[in-house]
């Protein structure tokens, strides 16, 4: 017991003296979660929104596979962006191996099903209040599907969001890639399973902690966004 | 208000008149919901739209839109098969308000810029059409937060912003009170007068007194009569019509 409280204690400690391997990790990590997010939301987002909107031969079994995909394991991603990014690997040339590049190809795989059929789920909901509306108005589809985006903006926060939690506290993909190098490729979640390995119990806990509080302010910040808007009836 | 460009004569050309012949639509399991109905739509005044529940007033309102493609028959915009590009003179009101999750202000721009209008047009324009429709001290709320009434009174400005053609109305105070209804009926009016085509569904036989020169009426799927309102009133020619405007029920 009496460990345990002083390996908290530690913990702190290390955070309170902005130790800079540290938070050299957490930014790293926020940066390839950060990455993967947005590159999934710029394509999964308007992909969702096609979805939702059209109708056409093969949407459904898209809908199904994005689905399917939603469940993928990180470690099976990651290990098939390693088969791709290896030396012998099709993409080997680029050299992106055990880069932090390498770690947002595989999160970017992992989070964009989610988003995608998330989106999808959201928007479709705004299609059938707009779609009338919009056809009458003679709109394009692209400008349609853009003007569903816009209305359904308060409600796809909480998609992001999703995307954001699977990819921040995901650790199989970015091992496999990134390799768990210190001061290149070492992320949270690599770090405290390589830490926790090694007893170095402090260390660990601290990343855990940072990680647990990182999670809860965003979801904070993005929900209050989204009670004040529902308060204006955005939602 | 104003034209939204000037070339008035190109732009009355691109919807009216509305012509359609023998237009039925098949519903999934087989039933005509509308059944060989010929009608043009040209000139101007209002034309009111009655007949009983499921009688297939909106979806007529809908054909007529290009919105729901027919089954048989044919029907054409201005000579063309089919309302294409993307400025349409074409208002459309539907029951239950449809507002976009902006400011009311917004809501009417939001419009305007899709027919190509710059922001400051866009926004001028609004502002006078907000201020013709006594909606200014709104400008600001979002108008999802309105009343039903305001809201409605939103959308119908909104249709108007555009400088439409024709204006189609699907029962647009059928969850309003009498102030509100009223309200509307001056806006639709001011509509006409202005000389905007006006195609508006109720099954409120007083309101349709107030406002019709022309009356359709629709039972099951048929157009049953087409003409000049008074005559209408005056003496129906259907079973059907006699009985709604007589008040009984009418199934
Ligand atoms: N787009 C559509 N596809 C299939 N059926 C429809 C469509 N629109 C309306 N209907 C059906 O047509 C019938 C007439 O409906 P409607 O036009 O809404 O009647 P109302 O006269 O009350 O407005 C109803 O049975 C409705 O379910
Ligand atoms: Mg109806």
């Amino acid at each position: 017991m009496n460990d345990g409280q002083s390996t908290f204690l530690d913990a702190f400690r290390l955070l309170a003296s902005g130790n800079s391997e540290l938070w050299n990790i957490v930014l790293l990590s926020l940066q390839v979660t950060g990455g993967a997010v947005l590159i999934a939301t710029l394509i999964g987002l308007p992909l969702g929104a096609i979805l939702a909107f059209k109708r056409f031969r093969g949407r459904n079994a898209i809908l199904i596979l994005l689905s399917a995909l939603m469940g993928l394991p990180p470690v099976v991603v990651g290990l098939l962006v390693y088969l791709a990014l290896s030396n012998v690997g099709p993409l080997g040339v680029l050299g992106l191996l055990y880069t932090p590049s390498a770690m947002v190809i595989a999160q970017t795989i992992l989070v964009l099903p989610i988003i995608a059929a998330l989106s999808r789920q959201v928007v479709e909901d705004y299609a059938a209040e707009y779609h009338e509306q919009l056809a009458i108005m003679g709109l394009s589809t692209w400008a349609s599907i853009r003007t569903l985006i816009f209305e359904a903006r308060h409600s796809l926060l909480v998609v992001l969001l999703a995307g954001f939690g699977r990819a921040i506290a995901e650790v199989g993909a970015v091992m496999i890639v990134g390799g768990n190098i210190a001061h290149l490729t070492r992320t949270m979640t690599t770090a405290i399973a390589l830490e926790t390995s090694r007893g170095n119990l402090a260390l660990a806990l601290g990343l855990g902690v940072v990680l647990i509080t990182l999670s809860v302010i965003i979801n904070a910040v993005l929900m209050a966004v989204r009670r004040s808007e529902t308060r204006l009836s955005y939602i | 208000m104003q034209p939204l460009d000037g070339d008035r004569h190109a732009l009355e050309r691109q919807v009216l008149p509305i012509v359609a012949e023998g237009t039925t639509f098949v519903g999934t399991e087989g039933q005509r919901l509308l059944d060989q109905v010929d009608l043009t739509i040209a000139g101007s005044g209002i034309l009111v739209v009655m007949g009983p529940n499921g009688a297939g007033k909106s979806l007529l309102l809908r054909i007529l839109t290009g919105l729901v493609p027919i089954t048989h028959g044919k029907i054409s915009w201005a000579g063309q098969s089919s309302l294409v590009g993307n400025v349409r003179r074409i208002g459309f009101v539907f029951q239950k308000p449809v507002m976009f999750r902006r400011t009311v202000m917004e809501n009417m721009t939001f419009v305007l810029r899709q027919f190509g209008l710059s922001k400051d047009d866009a926004q001028h324009r609004a502002e006078r059409a907000l201020i013709d429709a006594d909606l200014h001290h709104l400008s600001d709320a979002p108008a999802r937060r309105l009343s039903g009434g305001e809201q409605q009174r939103v959308a119908i400005a909104r249709a108007r912003v555009i400088d439409p053609e024709i204006l189609f109305l699907d029962e647009p105070t059928a969850h309003l009170d009498p102030a509100s209804t009223a309200i509307i009926e001056k806006m639709i009016l001011d509509a006409k007068a202005r000389g905007t085509r006006i195609i508006h569904v109720t099954h409120d036989l007083g309101q349709a007194k107030r406002l019709a020169d022309d009356i359709v009426f629709l039972h099951l799927g048929k157009l049953v009569e087409h003409g000049n309102a008074e005559t209408f009133f005056a003496g129906p020619k259907s079973k059907a019509a006699q009985a709604f405007v007589a008040g009984d029920l009418v199934i």
